[in-house]
């Protein structure tokens, strides 16, 4: 049910089917009940539009009742509230996908016992508690097989945790108290162990009711870019409202004006009922995208923020890198074999349980065709030592050592060959860490091992440079090593040496400039600063400090996907923009449609207007309002999944957005209109 | 069309674009108030109207004190028109006017309109042209140029509230701008041959020999300032087509020159008070293309000539002459209509009654469209600033970023403001046009039947609501309810829409100034200009096609079959 694509590109790549079959009833039986134009107020648009079908209506059932003709005004009221229902439709598809989510997590939700400790210092006294009558403070034991009941955060001991509820995730995650995985959430499963938590969040204010809320959209509320957006269109109904108005005084003139269902097809045709009806439905399926990518925001106003941001602050390890160091070069001293070099370089690391060890015998394996032997018998291993910085093997043939460098010579008192001093030196100067091997008292040469840049990283960030977004790498390493990795990885800037006050101050620094700062983090010391960021994603793993700091959880805890959240955002804003270009463009078409038809009888020769050569007035109307409601329906797919975006600088987008949707809006209404109205007159409807 | 006409044209275009940039500059220095060489004379005015110069408003000290001026300058106005019977400087002996009629005519040239229900040369005495008339040419076109340049401030710097002086900016654009060019312009004028004189009416007899009174007076400076100002107020009835208004083509070619200069150069003013001048040009090429589109339009309709007269047996290779001058021609007829329309002058060298309908059609359009092509001094320029707003509005979310106009967040507030401004001119030209076709007391003011008779109201109301002031003809103005309408059409015109335009001003000053970058909507360039072309003529467009079909396109394709009304 949960889906738990991630990854790079996973915006563009995993794409859900977009109006699911099963979800279908249920929207249309929404629809009509969205129709209380009480609900509808909120949409200015719309709600004039229903204002109208609703007087429209009256008239011809009044023109029925007197026995005058009535058909085409009845046709006319059919469409006008064929067009409320499409509008009042998009909105009820976009909830019900988020509804779907919402049911699963309801499901995740189930009424737990909690084991209620009555002393913090003993685990063995404990009362059995309703998980909802639990206040913030309780302390709770949650053994393995255990529900936790509520959020909370280890105070005692370790346990792995089933997050599949939240995450949609099965792998277990350990949860350990100190650190920066501490945090537990509501309705996941500990598989083992146990863990003594504090509640943090009053029942009904989980992290897990948070979420049900948000994907059911029952919290929803305008974005500040909504609101504007609302407005404009107000303003704009509002002019066609003058304008359509005054068309009764202009043609009293030298004539009788059009008829009210006339006017009011031309009304509503004019104001922007695509976008109208569209907006809210683009506004929910932003935020459902972001919850399919496995990205919990607190706000719809977060995500629009995401794609005003100008400055993306990225962790060094596990955004930029891989995050652990690894082999990869072996460099020989003068007059060493390389194969020697290798051998020795694979026994000192066969004891080796560090990541870096491992990545020596990986990389000696791959690049010298050398596979790790077995521990040889006789063999006393030397464990790595944190005073020594050596580790190695000892074997009756000889005592195989790796460090770094100072204190291998040192430990072994020779003096390095001036060769291998320099390769040393080159490997620190580059950002790598330089190891040395020596067999004895003989220095064999050195490993170079290098905080490996993700592969597509540098790509990516190139893909941001031109979007304007500037990346900037935050790591502790010292300066050097950090300036070395930000060339490697193509970041704009970076922070080395970085302290959680370095961080806060930076952000502090470019939002004075006038910038938006997004950052990832986990930590609790990350907190302030993600506060303070204008997107602040904190990671699923990551204390409860963090996550209430930031604006967004990601339940993958992966912080590259900083940068989806980034394009989801921009996404999100570009749909809105191009819808309404769309909706605007379209009216160039529909005057020349219904303007020559509803004047034609006073000045006949307006006809030359009609450049779609539509067969009669009445069908150059009727084709106008069907295009009109069916152009809703026509665009809900694309509403609901945004349009396609592609990184690429402003002007490009605009270039490409102003072409498909300002020129496709004023061409588009043309062509349907006619073909429409070809078929009123094929089946002889007007 | 001819080719020597369109080289008059282009250079007429030339010379004004040529200007523009020196004077856009200096314009600038004197917003900052660099210049200086009247400091005296500053000074002393500063002192009697007890001003610190250097006390800045935010936008409603600003906008207040700008409607305490205006509200001044209407009531003194309307007791000079009123009174100017008894008052000195009088040689005519010309009564005061009612009070409709000079109410029309105090608001009428507070809001920088000019519309004239009144024939200059025998309804208004010397003092009134002088002391009342004039002096609210130079008044209005200075309060336009500091709205401006305060709407301008706003782009400039982040966090500000305060947008300048009003009181300051007033003096200075009075003082270093407006005066000097109108005293060059005006002696330029006596010397081609417009009258300045307080000698009384000359009385000459004609060929035929009847006698005949020709009114002169001081008319000279004051249809210098006439176009300078985009007034279009003329001193004489008939306005520049009058020979001693308009005596040549060169005066002519002076007077377009004059009413385009100071709208083109308020562009370069505003790239350098935003410190980037990219910005400048594309708010100027939206305004040159749409000029140069609009002359092309009238001048293509006027030299295809009226096929009923062709059918009469009239040569047409001369094209439509009726109401125009054989003394400027064509292009500089069309030219001018266009820049006069475009700049919300109103003054007119040709009867608009008289051209082919599509002919008469874009002048009325151009109105329509929103006073910004290129406007009239210093409206242009913030009427251009809310279209660009609303253009990067719209476009703007399509790059993917909450819309941006020179790093200041387009948001809730501006939108609203900028509708607001926006539906001023649909909401006052087409209800008043509306309600005065039907109610009888108002009709009977149209002297035309079918399209053409609708034409002659909206156009009243355009030039109204538009602070144009230009009248396209076959109306009887004078009456009361033109006069009140009319007026009150120009008092929404005018504070109607500056008020919410200096509210945006206020609330975009106060908002950081975000840094240019890659990924932030480009305001320069071809794609921006296309993109602001298009906006302005789709949004004026929708507003007004329908009431255009049942005018001027109506009676196109009527007189293309053959029908008059």
């Amino acid at each position: 049910m949960l889906d738990t694509t991630t990854g790079a590109g996973a915006t563009a790549g995993a794409r859900p089917p977009m109006l699911e079959p099963a979800l279908l009833p249920r929207a249309a039986r929404d629809a009509f009940r969205k129709l209380n134009p009480l609900a509808l107020l909120r949409n200015p648009v719309i709600f004039v539009t229903e204002v109208v079908s609703i007087l429209v209506t009256l008239l011809s059932a009044r023109s029925a009742f007197l026995g005058e003709p009535w058909a085409f005004q009845a046709w006319i009221a059919l469409w006008l509230w064929f067009t409320v229902l499409f509008a009042t439709f998009a909105e009820a598809v976009a909830e019900g996908r988020g509804r779907a989510r919402a049911e699963s997590l309801r499901k995740a939700r189930t009424e737990a016992r909690a084991k209620l400790l009555l002393r913090p210092d003993d685990r063995t006294i404990w009362q059995p508690r309703d998980a909802t009558d639990l206040r913030v403070g309780d302390l709770v034991l949650v053994e393995a097989g255990d529900i936790v009941p509520s959020d909370g955060e280890v105070v005692q001991g370790i346990a792995s945790v089933n997050e599949a509820a939240v995450t949609g995730e099965s792998a277990p995650v350990i949860r350990e108290s100190g650190g920066d995985r501490s945090a537990v959430t509501g309705g996941t499963l500990v598989v083992s162990d146990w863990i003594v938590m504090r509640i943090t969040a009053a029942p009904g204010s989980t992290f897990i009711d948070r979420m049900i809320s948000l994907v059911e959209g029952a919290s929803r509320q305008k974005t500040p870019n909504e609101i504007a957006l609302d407005i404009l269109l107000a303003g704009m109904t509002i002019i066609f409202l003058i304008a359509v108005a005054s068309v009764v005084g202009l043609a009293s003139w030298n004539g009788a004006p059009p008829s009210v269902p006339v006017l009011a097809a031309l009304l509503v045709t004019l104001i922007p009922t695509t976008i109208g009806g569209l907006l809210s439905a683009i506004g929910i399926a932003g935020m459902d995208r972001l919850v399919r990518f496995n990205v919990m925001a607190t706000s719809g106003r977060a995500v629009e923020a995401a794609g005003d941001v100008d400055v993306l602050l990225l962790d060094k390890t596990g955004t930029i890198t891989l995050g652990n160091r690894q082999a990869a070069a072996l460099h020989p001293a003068p007059g060493v074999d390389a194969r020697a070099l290798a051998e020795a370089a694979i026994l000192s690391s066969i004891a080796d349980e560090t990541p870096e060890g491992r990545s020596i015998l990986a990389f000696v394996k791959e690049r010298h065709g050398m596979a790790p032997p077995a521990l040889p018998p006789g063999a006393t291993v030397v464990p790595f030592a944190a005073q020594t910085r050596i580790s190695g093997l000892d074997l009756p043939t000889g005592s195989y050592r790796k460090g770094a460098a100072d204190s291998l010579v040192r430990a072994i008192g020779t003096e390095a060959p001036a060769a291998l001093r320099q390769v040393v030196e080159r490997i620190a100067r580059a950002g790598g860490t330089p190891l040395i091997v020596a067999k004895d008292r003989h220095l064999l040469g050195a490993i170079e091992l290098k905080d490996i840049v993700k592969p597509g990283i540098r790509e990516r960030f190139a893909q941001l440079r031109q979007m304007g977004i500037r990346t900037v790498m935050v790591t502790g390493d010292n300066r050097l090593t950090a300036a070395a990795i930000a060339t490697e990885a193509g970041v704009d800037d970076f922070i080395a040496e970085a302290t959680p006050e370095d961080k806060l101050r930076y952000i502090r620094d470019a939002q004075g400039e006038g910038r938006l700062v997004a950052m990832a983090g986990d930590g609790t010391n990350d907190a302030p600063a993600l506060a303070q960021a204008d997107v602040g994603l904190a990671m699923q793993t990551g204390t409860q400090a963090a996550r209430e700091a930031g604006n967004m959880v990601d339940l993958d805890s992966d912080p590259t996907k900083l940068i989806e959240v980034v394009e989801i955002g921009k996404q999100l804003l570009i749909t809105r923009g191009a819808l309404t270009t769309f909706s605007i463009t379209n009216d160039v078409a529909k005057y020349f449609a219904i303007l020559p038809a509803i004047f034609v009888a006073q000045y006949p020769d307006l006809q030359a207007l009609n450049l779609m050569r539509l067969a009669s007035p009445e069908s150059a109307i009727l084709s106008a309002v069907i295009f009109n409601a069916l152009i809703i329906v026509a665009l809900v797919p694309l509403a609901l999944r945004g349009v396609r975006y592609r990184p690429a600088g402003a002007a490009a987008l605009l270039r490409r957005n102003l072409l498909i949707y300002g020129l496709g809006g004023i061409v588009a209404p043309f062509i349907g209109i006619k073909l429409i109205d070809i078929l009123l007159q094929i089946l002889g409807i007007a | 069309m001819t080719l020597i006409g369109w080289a008059q044209i282009a250079l007429v275009l030339t010379l004004v674009l040529a200007a523009a940039m020196p004077l856009g500059r200096y314009i600038a220095a004197v917003a900052d108030g660099r210049v200086a060489w009247l400091r005296p004379m500053e000074t002393l005015l500063y002192r009697l109207g007890g001003i610190d110069p250097s006390r800045g408003q935010d936008w409603k000290g600003y906008a207040l004190a700008m409607l305490t001026a205006n509200a001044a300058g209407f009531l003194l106005l309307f007791a000079i028109l009123r009174l100017q019977g008894v008052l000195p400087l009088n040689p005519q002996g010309v009564p005061g006017m009612s009070s409709w009629l000079a109410f029309n005519t105090a608001v009428s040239f507070v809001t920088n309109t000019n519309w004239q229900a009144y024939s200059g040369e025998v309804a208004a005495s010397y003092l009134a042209q002088m002391a009342g008339l004039a002096v609210q040419n130079f008044l209005s076109a200075a309060t336009g140029i500091a709205l401006a340049l305060a709407v301008s401030r706003a782009f400039a710097r982040g966090g500000l509230r305060e947008l300048g002086s009003f009181w300051a900016d007033l003096t200075r654009v009075t003082l270093y701008i407006l005066l000097p060019l109108a005293l060059v312009l005006g002696a330029a004028f006596v010397a081609l041959g417009i009258p300045q004189t307080f000698a009384g009416p000359v009385t000459a007899t004609t060929l035929e020999g009847a006698e005949q009174l020709i009114p002169l007076g001081p008319a000279a400076f004051q249809v210098a300032i006439k176009h300078l100002g985009t007034n279009g107020g003329g001193f004489f009835g008939v306005n520049s087509l009058h020979p001693f208004e308009g005596p040549d083509a060169l005066v002519t070619a002076l007077q377009i020159w004059a009413q385009a200069v100071i709208p083109f150069a308020l562009c370069l003013t505003f790239a350098r008070i935003v410190g980037d001048r990219r910005q400048g040009r594309a708010l100027q090429a939206v305004m040159l293309g749409f000029v140069v589109a609009a002359t092309a339009a009238i001048y293509a309709a006027e030299a295809a000539g009226n096929p009923a007269f062709a059918a009469l047996g009239v040569d047409p290779a001369m094209g439509n002459m009726e109401g125009k001058d054989i003394r400027f021609g064509l292009p500089l007829v069309a030219l001018f209509t266009a820049t006069t329309t475009g700049a919300s002058c109103g003054a007119v060298n040709a009867m608009l009654d008289s051209f082919t309908p599509l002919g008469g059609m874009v002048p009325l359009f151009l109105i329509q469209l929103g006073e910004v092509l290129p406007g009239g001094v210093g409206s242009g320029l913030y009427g251009m600033l809310v279209f660009a707003l609303l253009a990067v509005f719209v476009a703007g979310l399509m790059v993917g970023r909450t819309p941006e106009y020179l790093g200041k967040k387009v948001q809730a507030r501006e939108i609203k403001l900028a509708m607001l401004a926006v539906l001023v001119l649909p909401a006052t030209i087409l209800g008043f046009t509306a309600i005065s076709v039907v109610l009888p007391q108002a009709a009977s003011s149209i002297q035309d039947a079918g399209p053409h008779g609708l034409t002659e109201m909206l156009y009243a109301y355009t030039s109204a609501a538009g602070n144009n002031g230009s009248a396209f003809g076959g109306l009887a103005a004078d009456t009361p309810w033109m006069n009140a309408t009319l007026g009150i059409a120009m008092l929404l015109g005018r504070f109607g829409y500056v008020v919410p335009v200096m509210a945006i001003a206020g609330s975009l000053a106060a908002k950081p100034r975000a840094p240019e970058g890659a990924g932030t909507f480009p305001t320069h360039g071809p794609l921006f200009v296309g993109l602001l072309a298009g906006v302005i003529l789709i949004l004026g467009g929708l507003q007004f096609l329908p009431s255009l079909s049942l005018g001027p396109i109506a009676e196109h394709f009527a007189l293309l079959a053959g029908k008059t009304f």
